[in-house]
């Protein structure tokens, strides 16, 4: 089997999973009512949509009935997913490689609370830039969490990268700095920032975060390129939150939701994408170095409408 | 109970004035906030639906007391009614009759089964066990490894699939228990890997572990803030495995947690443990009204004072007390007053504790700072000058403000802070004790 397949099949069992919700929904339904409507509601708040994006997508859905004069069910299918996907938001974003090909070094900054997958992600990324041929340079710049480090050693050994690390407990900005003065002497094309995961209503970490930001700038103007928002695909409402303290102290140019190979949905992302206008870059969807996509908004409408 | 909910509901209730009982027609405007307050919390749409119909019977026909109003009493039903859903037998953990005790943690990837573990630890340790961590993920790059660093840190022994010499986790496990005996360790807890609920072949990895392990208590451990799919998760590991108890974690943030209803509704296994913070003693047992009123978006006063009650020093309250009724609180007590403060953690947190006032600080930056800096300017003086700061002249202040890295304003603003105080200490002096020590700020009652 190919390894599109294998992605492929991943993705159908989330899909498969929401399939039934919707299909069960219409089932018996002939007429487009209240009863209907409600079940819909259910689907989009039960995807993490949130009670505030729903009630605009269903909203919309109504005007769209009354004025198109809807009457058959099996329409609303389609009236449903093209009202989310108008709220998912791709416009004003430079796609990555024409970013990539414009500074050298490209320099990624990630960042997350605790525990969504940061580290990983950068191990995928890492070997997604490696493979099209850069050279990348990995930075451990979380010093607090033990053991951090030597997780992003063994990811930078997987796609055969260099890895920038100091002691557990040394300051993350100082560590940054020294990975960025040899980025810049020794030719290297991308460097991605690991970070330690921290609770954006921690001041104190949020102020480290802005220093590590601050030491980048320093060395490189118009760095970094790109700084991702990694957000857990289980996360239900409180992502909300996270993206806008994030987007406070970090300048968050893309979010990369990850987990998305259980049954969880991550529609808290259209909540984030309203308010924001944060595009969503990456899913994650597995523990292999492949398990990395780009987000494709309408895969991701269907995964929660079909 | 002031709160936003509660000022909601109030404006509901007030549209239907003359009302004396509550009934179907004037609780449907409050029920609508009520579920709106839940499912913004993350509680699961079924789960809110089961609960808005459970609490809606036991309000219906309830006369409206005098001393309140409908809408205040309506959220308390409510309240009330989410206390009894979360709480229930709050059983400790279950000790096995011969050691050594076997606990086994399990969950999603990334909700804090290692950093737990180690919390599970302390905590043991603290109660005089000895246990033994066992790193039973063999996926996650460099796992073992983390547990090995918190493991020595805690100076608690850990069995890693090195020294286990298999990458086996069943077998890593199973071995351990002997390792602890050998070891002459009492408890045993197993850190196995996180995985995805709808992962068949580790989910049999997990039962064969049961088997083969036979743990005296299984922990889920669920991160605080996840959204709907938290039954999902939930009720698959609960049916695989039917563990014991759940701990949530990731509580120090602001989510709303109402994961933790989802969670027990369908599981209707208890809350044993929650975790809100990185270090290694911030693991706390569960309460269900603090936890409650955190789902409503009511504050957690209860654990201020909690937190106040457990760090201040009660000898030293009393001996400030003393020195408010004979007038001769100084300087030196003001600092000693903001190191109190300070051992209560964050202003940010603390602050975020208190009803009404949580939602409003977030866009509030608090600099904790603030305390650093005046307790600096207290002990840049001499202590002649924190007895009598009325002979701090211009240039002693310019010396103090040098001295602690501050400004001159900044000392003058703290001396006029501390003037102030004394002079309220003035008028409590002349209060008769009792009184005194309601507005003491965190008197022993």
């Amino acid at each position: 089997m190919s390894l599109v397949d294998i992605l492929k099949q991943r993705l159908a069992k989330t899909r498969n999973n929401i399939f039934g919700r919707l299909s069960a929904a219409l089932q018996g339904q002939t007429v487009i009512d209240e009863s209907l409507l409600e079940k819909i509601e259910e689907i989009l708040i039960t995807a993490d949509i949130g009670v505030m994006t729903s009630g605009k997508i269903l909203e919309k859905l109504r005007q769209r009935i009354k004025k198109e004069k809807i009457s058959d069910t099996k329409t609303i299918y389609t009236l449903l997913e093209d009202e989310i996907e108008k709220m998912i938001v791709m416009q004003n974003h430079v796609p990555m490689e024409t970013k990539l090909h414009q500074h050298k070094p490209f320099v990624m900054l990630i960042v997350g609370v605790n525990g969504t997958g940061k580290t990983t992600t950068i191990g995928k990324l890492a070997n997604r830039f490696a493979k099209a041929g850069s050279k990348v340079l990995l930075v451990a710049g979380d010093t607090f969490r033990a053991a951090a480090g030597g997780q992003l050693e063994i990811w930078a050994r997987r796609s055969a990268v260099e890895i920038v690390r100091q002691a557990e407990g040394a300051d993350p900005a100082s560590v940054v700095f020294d990975a960025l003065t040899s980025a810049k002497t020794r030719g290297y094309d991308v460097v991605l920032v690991d970070t330690a995961g921290r609770l954006h209503t921690k001041v104190n970490l949020m102020e480290e975060l802005k220093k590590i930001r601050r030491v980048i700038e320093k060395q490189i103007p118009d760095a970094p390129h790109e700084t991702l928002l990694v957000l857990d695909g289980t996360t239900g409402q409180n992502a909300i939150q996270q993206a806008k303290l994030f987007s406070q102290t970090a300048q968050i140019s893309g979010l990369v939701l990850t987990k998305l190979d259980g049954t969880a949905k991550g529609g808290v992302v259209l909540a984030i994408q309203q308010e924001l206008k944060i595009p969503v870059l990456f899913i994650g969807i597995g523990e292999g170095i492949d398990d990395l996509e780009e987000f494709n908004s309408h895969d991701f409408v269907k995964a929660i409408v079909e | 109970m002031f709160n936003d909910l509660s000022l909601k509901i109030e404006g509901v209730f007030r549209k239907l004035s003359g009302r004396t009982s509550i009934n179907e027609k004037n609780i449907s405007d409050a029920l609508r906030e009520i579920r709106v307050a839940l499912l913004e919390a993350d509680v699961n749409f079924k789960v809110v639906k089961e609960f808005i119909d459970q609490a809606t019977t036991k309000a219906l026909g309830q006369d409206v007391l005098h001393s309140v109003s409908p809408g205040e009493q309506f959220v308390k039903i409510i309240h009330d009614e989410l206390v009894i859903m979360l709480g229930g037998e709050n059983a400790p953990i279950r000790h096995a009759g011969m050691p050594p005790t076997v606990i086994m943690i399990v969950g999603l990837q990334g909700s804090g089964k290692t950093t737990f573990s180690g919390k599970l630890a302390q905590y043991l340790i603290k109660r005089g066990k000895r246990p033994l961590l066992v790193a039973a993920d063999v996926y996650r790059p460099a796992a073992a490894e983390q547990l090995q660093v918190l493991g020595q840190s805690l100076d608690v022994l850990t069995f890693t699939p090195a020294e286990a010499k298999t990458n086996d986790p069943v077998k890593i496990c199973f071995d351990s228990i002997t390792y602890a005996r050998q070891h002459t360790k009492d408890v045993v807890i197993l850190d196995t890997a996180g995985r995805l609920h709808i992962d068949d072949a580790l989910m049999k990895e997990l039962e064969l572990i049961k088997l083969k392990s036979k743990p005296n208590e299984i922990l889920f451990v669920a991160d605080g803030m996840t959204g709907q799919d938290a039954v999902n998760t939930a009720k698959e590991f609960v049916s695989r495995l039917d563990f014991d108890g759940v701990v949530l974690t990731k509580l120090d943030g602001d989510t709303r947690g109402g994961a933790a209803l989802s969670i027990r509704s369908i599981t209707g296994k208890p809350i044993k443990f929650i975790s809100t913070g990185e270090k290694m003693d911030s693991m706390e047992e569960f309460h269900p009204e603090r936890m409650a009123s955190r789902i409503l978006g009511m504050g957690d006063i209860v654990s201020l004072v909690e937190k106040a009650q457990e760090t201040i020093d009660i000898e030293k309250a009393q001996q400030l007390e003393e020195k408010f009724r004979k007038n001769e609180f100084t300087l030196e007590d003001f600092a000693d007053q903001l190191k109190q403060i300070k051992k209560l953690g964050s202003l940010e947190s603390i602050l975020g504790m208190i009803p009404g006032i949580g939602n409003k600080i977030k866009n509030l930056n608090i600099d904790d700072k603030t305390l650093v800096r005046m307790e600096a300017i207290v002990s840049s003086m001499t202590p002649k000058e924190r007895v009598r700061p009325q002979i701090l002249d211009g240039r002693r202040r310019m010396r103090v403000a040098k001295g602690s890295g501050s400004s001159v304003q900044d000392v003058n603003r703290l001396l006029k802070q501390f003037v102030d105080m004394q002079k309220m200490m003035k008028k409590m002096g002349k209060m008769n004790p009792a009184d005194m020590m309601k507005m003491m700020p965190f008197g022993n009652r």
